[in-house]
């Protein structure tokens, strides 16, 4: 399937940090945390249109996200994904000593999917396996 | 209906002390001053949120008694070997002091949220030092405001309304006006395009402002705002000049200008993606301002270099000193990051990443700082205060934090409070209790209680209290 190699960039939104006080648990949060921010050139190349689904992968690990389109292009081969449980499941665990994990600036690659992008409750099911009857 | 005034925003290290209040029948009503940050959360934090404590039992969250909560959350810190107290950003200067009592008696490992924002910036600042003010300062004086790797818009709305570019200073006057003219011009040039596009159906010129060199407002003698980041943001359009970088190259451009301020030629046509002919005209205006600052975000510090590019960027900063006066000052995240830094260092010596299980506090980031713990998988119980690691941790982190026994003391249900074995729902600080905070500069600002909790939730103070007495009892009638 056709993919484009690019960059990733997570930060805050001002969505993503209004959503995040009024529950994290809300479909508003996901609905701004579970997005990429794609370039319009970008768009074309992996044809996708604003609000389809693509798979972003890393080295780390991949997550289905909905593609936004950007409005503040041009920024080729630059994706933005919001802070959250979505973008944190591809980050960069290395902290290179300093305690600090690498969370902007991640090769990555992404593509169309068709595959759905996954509520909060099932994400944390399908990268952590939620909790054993013995451990708790 | 009853007005309360000069309340605290607690949502981030803005800390706005303006902020009006209306309640009514113990409901927060309506909510004025507030950035769209801060009226969310005042507005909107009741609606979602815990209301009695959780444990987990075969496997599911079930509700509980508070007793039954703490004495299960002590048994877990009581009998674990190197448990891991995080969070605390989002609390009172207060509640973490006591945090700091349980992570000693408890020979755990205590971190903040700085760990995974600011933490670098602490380390360059351990190495290099900071030459820092309050914002009042930059308010009335600084004639040069820089961003760098950060969006006040996004994640401190109200910080340059109120204390740079847009604040109306002492000495300095907003640059609003010149703002506004300056939406009309780009969306009167955009319509032109456009209609020229439409006319000969093909592109307009690119009128991009980084191929046309610096815009005249720069060599004006008035206040001025850089931002520089790898993407445009929303701040970056307000700013009288936006450089964009090319991501993890943020060293090499800082770098770059400190040579430039020292009269050096760069043998290169452009460094990380910016023509060095514009560096010259920045280095130009860095030197020539009254009084600057660089507001950092943590677009340095998450970015390869880390540490690192706060060094240049301090460095940079003390170098400008030698021509004019400059200042930088990281921007923190959430309200009270700066306080659990400070109340941390006053208790224990150390900013963050705090290790107990010595019996007396070491501190070496890397090593104990808590996402290093966790992809090691050395932890084996952790207590989260006021803070969502399942949802801002890199996987490989969560992985390990939610294998081990986890207790979440959180007024909001969160992907953390989901994973957990012991949930405490707690009083929401600023609205519901008191306290005390700092804001970014390290001023501390008093909390306010604006409306009365719910029945039967207590503070994040009183909570950990009793979890402390609870553990001394345990390890008492151990011993």
């Amino acid at each position: 399937m056709a993919g484009l190699k690019v960059s990733l960039v997570t930060g805050r939104t001002i969505d993503q940090g209004c959503s995040k006080e009024s529950g994290k648990l809300s479909p508003e949060y996901m609905d701004y945390a579970a997005t990429c921010e794609l370039d319009p050139e970008d768009m074309k190349k992996l044809k996708v249109r604003e609000g389809r689904n693509v798979k972003v992968t890393t080295k780390f690990g991949s997550v289905i996200v909905k593609v936004k389109k950007s409005r503040r292009e041009p920024h080729p081969g630059v994706v933005f994904i919001p802070y959250g449980p979505w973008s944190n499941v591809i980050v960069d665990p290395k902290t290179h000593g300093t305690g600090m994990p690498s969370l902007k600036g991640i090769d990555a690659h992404i593509e169309p999917t068709k595959e759905e992008v996954l509520d909060l409750k099932s994400l944390l099911l399908k990268y952590y396996g939620g909790k054993s009857a013995e451990e708790g | 209906m009853p007005l309360i005034s000069k309340v605290v925003c607690p949502v981030c290290g803005c800390c706005c002390d303006d902020i009006e209040v209306i309640v009514e029948n113990n409901r927060i009503v309506d909510v004025r001053n507030a950035c769209a940050m801060g009226a969310s959360k005042f507005l909107n934090y009741s609606k979602h949120r815990l209301k009695k404590p959780l444990i987990r039992r075969g496997g599911e969250l079930v509700e509980t008694s508070l007793d039954e909560a703490i004495k299960r959350s002590a048994k877990i810190l009581a009998e674990a070997s190197y448990p891991i107290l995080y969070g605390w950003s989002s609390t009172s200067c207060e509640a973490i002091r006591v945090g700091l009592e349980l992570a000693e008696e408890v020979g755990g490992v205590i971190d903040n949220t700085s760990t995974t924002c600011h933490g670098p910036s602490i380390l360059a600042i351990q190495d290099v030092g900071l030459p820092g003010c309050t914002l009042g300062q930059i308010r009335h004086r600084a004639d040069l405001i820089i961003y760098w790797g950060s969006n006040p818009w996004s994640a401190h709305p109200r910080h340059i309304e109120r204390y740079t570019a847009l604040s109306e200073g002492r000495f300095q006057r907003s640059i609003w006006r010149r703002f506004l003219l300056r939406v009309y011009a780009t969306s009167i040039r955009k319509k032109l395009q456009r209609a020229l596009a439409l006319a000969f159906r093909r592109r307009a010129p690119e009128t991009e402002e980084a191929r046309r060199g610096i815009p005249y407002t720069l060599t004006q003698e008035e206040r001025k705002l850089i931002v520089v980041d790898v993407r445009r943001t929303r701040s970056a359009e307000i700013a009288d000049y936006f450089i964009k970088v090319e991501p993890n190259r943020d060293y090499e451009v800082l770098q770059a200008l400190r040579a430039l301020i020292r009269d050096e030629t760069l043998d290169v046509d452009e460094v990380a993606g910016v023509p060095v002919e514009l560096l010259e005209e920045v280095a130009d205006v860095m030197v020539g301002c009254k009084l600057g600052i660089i507001f950092f975000g943590v677009g340095l510090t998450m970015s390869d270099g880390k540490l690192r590019n706060i060094d240049a960027a301090i460095s940079l900063t003390r170098d400008l000193n030698m021509y004019t006066k400059f200042l930088i000052m990281p921007m923190r995240g959430h309200f009270n990051v700066t306080g659990a830094n400070v109340v941390f260092t006053w208790q224990t010596g150390y900013p963050y990443a705090v290790d107990f299980s010595h019996g007396y506090p070491y501190y070496n980031p890397g090593e104990t700082s808590v996402i290093d713990i966790l992809c090691r998988g050395e932890s084996d119980a952790a207590l989260v205060v006021a803070s969502d690691p399942v949802a801002t941790f890199p996987g490989e982190a969560v992985r390990n934090l939610v294998r081990n026994p986890l207790i979440v003391i959180d007024p909001h249900p969160s992907a953390t409070s989901l994973m957990a074995d012991v949930v405490i729902p707690s009083t929401f600080v600023g609205i519901e209790a008191e306290g005390t905070t700092y804001r970014m500069d390290h001023v501390p600002l008093p909390l306010k209680k604006v409306v009365e909790p719910p029945d039967g939730l207590l503070p994040d103070e009183e909570i950990l209290k009793r979890i402390l007495r609870e553990v001394r009892r345990i390890k008492r009638g151990a011993g």
